[in-house]
């Protein structure tokens, strides 16, 4: 994708003043917190932030917040119905001029893979439906990580989790939610990670200057639910874009674009070997049938991907 | 103020017009579904600034009620029976961050077995939530109810949402003829919404609902909600003062009907209450010194008020439209509460009747009165009775006969069963 136009036309056009708070209560290396900090810095801080039950429940903890704009706790099922009466009363008080325009602010949800994919599913799908003006999130650490990673109906073909953790591993495939999340046809749809903050920027960037449904999908490498150290959150996240697993891609104007192609000759095992959850497929010892069932369905994917990306 | 010929469901939307809401999150099920509709189209014809917007479930039109009333604006709600229950959580949830709004239930017996007639076991399981609870027995009621239900939980002594309650089917479908406030009184009565500082500006964030850790702050902010519904009593009484004076209509917190120099009294909920108010003139016509309880306000729990109006009567008969499985009647248990140890305490008797809109009849209230009676002469409590006839059993007698006859018949072997054995009875039920 060209970045003409763009604010961010390198690495070093992104934000050097971060407006998340430091010292949440999140685990050492989230990749969660790194894409939901990356988003602030680009949505600012006139906005609220409505959460779902979750592991981000945890960042605002009375009586401190990292955010320095509002924040708004509802429930595990119903986060974007919490976004939806934020907006339209919002509408409301600056159409009926009992608050001035500037007084508005952007209506940010949060929610996690559990969340979204599952009991939230309805009020997500209902949000987008409706055309809610908002932009939502999604933090896809593939498990009920908030609980211990439990399986989640985002989880991983073949990864441990707590309630699958011994033998094979998860029996099936993660749930493509941002194929739900378009057959709604929301207004703007992208997916991101932390450890790809060019690309993070550019999407958040154009997606203010739409209005309606924005959803953003972030992988969300999970060093405690996953197994890896903290400090290669990052290096985990560029894994997952450059052998496939984690394809950055783009929805707009009715369009699907890829924004990174993966690295040729580069399997899958660079990503997982790197993971305690999936150590099983290394040790003790080494199950190719089971990684060559993870390469193919990221060669399938890839395979019916609708459009070139550039490198 | 006009006089018209409206139902339970037109007065809650009425009550909603009036209060100059500006925001609807819906969601339909019988028998509450008429409101919204009836709002629905006030507001896409003008005759009302707001905006209503069809949720996706009743658990989502809370949390966009609660989210809406948050940010400052004045919301308005109505549900009925598993819809209630669908949005428990939000209930509990919402009424934790102290932006009132009002909410209308439409009383339906709770599934299984699935049904559409009332009982007040969907509202009273909202009963521990942090919503205030106003019960309405007449149409009139319910219009009233719902402008001083905003007044009531928008005091800054309270700042808790408020559910409105009638009765499915014997309120919210049957016309009464009631006065419709002039809208500028209403609207003077009723006031502007203030946020007090609850809601979400640019120039002044807040953050609401956030975690608390360890059992300390929690208690804090649970023991402050109950409080402020505490102090919804005092409240109540002002607001209804101050309605009085206004319209005219007196609604008490509980109210007494031939009741003050009675030997015996009903105390009963809701639009039921007024069969009971029929029996009442009936043995008072014979010469019974009988009469009527009915508390409006449920939430906060009305207890002195309760008192002053029962402790020195003989035997008070609590007729529990509702049954807390595996114990009995919830208003009698309340009733126990509020009167045991009080010097000249009356005898409490319970019943349970009125499920599901099974009707209560006038012999069952002369009965119910003797039951009494007879435990205050005797000076014993008797069982908690289940109100049933012996003609409702012979009817549902027929009714299993029926079902028992149909299975028998599909479970025999069909004439053009080829086979000529059919499926037996077990494999075909």
């Amino acid at each position: 994708m060209s970045a003409g136009g763009s604010a961010f036309e390198s690495i070093k056009d992104l934000p050097s003043r971060h407006l998340l708070g430091t010292g949440t209560a999140m685990c050492a290396g989230c990749g969660g917190l790194g894409a939901i900090s990356e988003i602030y810095d680009v949505l600012g801080e006139k906005t609220v932030f409505v959460n779902a039950a979750g592991c981000m429940t945890l960042l605002s903890i009375y009586p401190f917040t990292p955010f320095r704009g509002s924040w708004l706790y509802t429930a595990m099922a119903s986060a974007p119905a919490g976004a939806q009466g934020v907006r339209d009363a919002l509408d409301l008080l600056v159409g009926k001029g009992r608050i001035p325009p500037e007084e508005d602010l952007t209506v940010v949800t949060l929610m996690g893979d559990g969340s979204a994919n599952g009991m939230a599913l309805s009020a997500t799908s209902g949000a987008i439906d409706r055309g809610l003006d908002f932009f939502c999130i999604c933090y896809d650490n593939e498990g009920y990580g908030n609980t211990g990673q439990q399986s989640s109906e985002s989880t991983p073909l073949g990864a441990h989790t707590a309630t699958d953790a011994v033998g094979p591993g998860h029996p099936h495939a993660k749930k493509d939610l941002f194929g739900i999340w378009l057959a709604n046809r929301p207004a703007y749809a992208a997916t991101v990670i932390a450890a790809e903050p060019l690309d993070l920027a550019r999407k958040l960037e154009r997606a203010k200057t739409i209005r309606g449904p924005r959803m953003i999908l972030a992988l969300a490498p999970c060093p405690t639910g996953w197994g890896f150290d903290p400090k290669d959150s990052i290096e985990i996240g560029r894994l997952a874009v450059r052998t496939g697993i984690w394809p950055l891609k783009e929805y707009a104007d009715g369009r699907l674009v890829h924004n990174k192609k993966p690295r040729k000759g580069l399997g899958v095992e660079a990503y997982l070997e790197k993971q305690a959850r999936f150590r099983h497929l290394f040790e003790p010892e080494r199950d190719d049938k089971a990684i060559a069932a993870i390469q193919a369905g990221v060669d399938a994917y890839w395979d019916g991907a609708s459009s070139p990306a550039s490198e | 103020m006009t006089r018209s010929l409206i139902t339970g469901n037109a007065a809650a939307a009425w009550g909603a017009r009036l209060a100059g809401i500006d925001y609807l999150p819906a969601f339909p099920i019988t028998p509450q579904t008429e409101i919204i509709e009836t709002l629905g189209r006030w507001i896409d014809t003008g005759e009302m600034d707001a905006r209503t917007v069809m949720m996706d479930s009743e658990h989502s039109m809370l949390t966009a009620a609660g989210a809406a009333a948050a940010t400052g604006v004045r919301v308005f709600t109505a549900t009925s029976s598993q819809g209630l229950l669908y949005a428990m959580e939000m209930l509990f949830t919402v009424a934790g961050w102290r932006a009132p709004f009002v909410l209308v239930n439409v009383s339906r017996g709770l599934s299984a077995p699935i049904t559409l007639e009332p009982d007040h076991n969907d509202v009273l399981a909202a009963r521990d939530s942090g919503f205030l609870q106003l019960h309405c027995a007449s149409v009139q009621e319910v219009v009233d109810g719902v402008l001083m239900a905003y007044r009531l939980g928008e005091d800054p002594r309270v700042r808790l949402p408020v559910i409105v309650n009638l009765d499915g089917f014997y309120l919210s479908f049957t016309r009464e003829p009631a006065e419709l406030p002039d809208a500028e009184a209403a609207r003077a009565f009723v006031g502007d919404y203030d946020p007090q500082g609850v809601a979400f500006r640019a120039s002044h964030p807040v953050s609401q609902a956030v975690a608390v850790l360890g059992g300390g702050p929690y208690s804090y902010f649970r023991y402050e909600m109950h409080r402020a519904a505490q102090n919804a009593l005092p409240v109540y009484d002002e607001v209804a003062a101050d309605f009085e004076a206004r319209f005219g209509r007196a609604w008490p917190a509980v109210e007494g009907y031939r009741s003050d120099d009675a030997e015996i009294v009903f105390v009963m909920l809701g639009s039921f209450a007024t069969k009971a108010m029929a029996a009442v003139d009936a043995m008072r016509a014979e010469g019974q010194r009988v009469g009527l309880v009915r508390p409006r306000l449920l939430r906060p729990y009305p207890a002195e008020a309760l008192r002053s109006a029962l402790v020195g009567k003989r035997a008070v008969a609590v007729v529990d439209q509702n049954l807390s499985l595996g114990y009995g009647g919830i208003l009698y248990a309340e009733l126990c509460s509020a009167l045991y140890g009080q010097p000249g305490a009356p005898m409490l008797v319970s019943f349970v009747g009125g499920l599901g809109g099974r009707d209560i009849r006038a012999e069952e209230f002369f009965e119910m009165v003797e039951v009494a009676r007879k435990a205050a002469d005797e000076g014993r409590v008797p069982e908690p009775r289940l109100l049933y006839t012996a003609e409702e059993m012979r009817e549902l007698r027929k009714l299993q006969g029926i079902a028992t006859a149909e299975r028998v018949e599909l479970a025999s072997p069909s004439p053009t069963d080829p086979s000529g054995d059919g499926p037996s009875q077990k494999e075909r039920v």
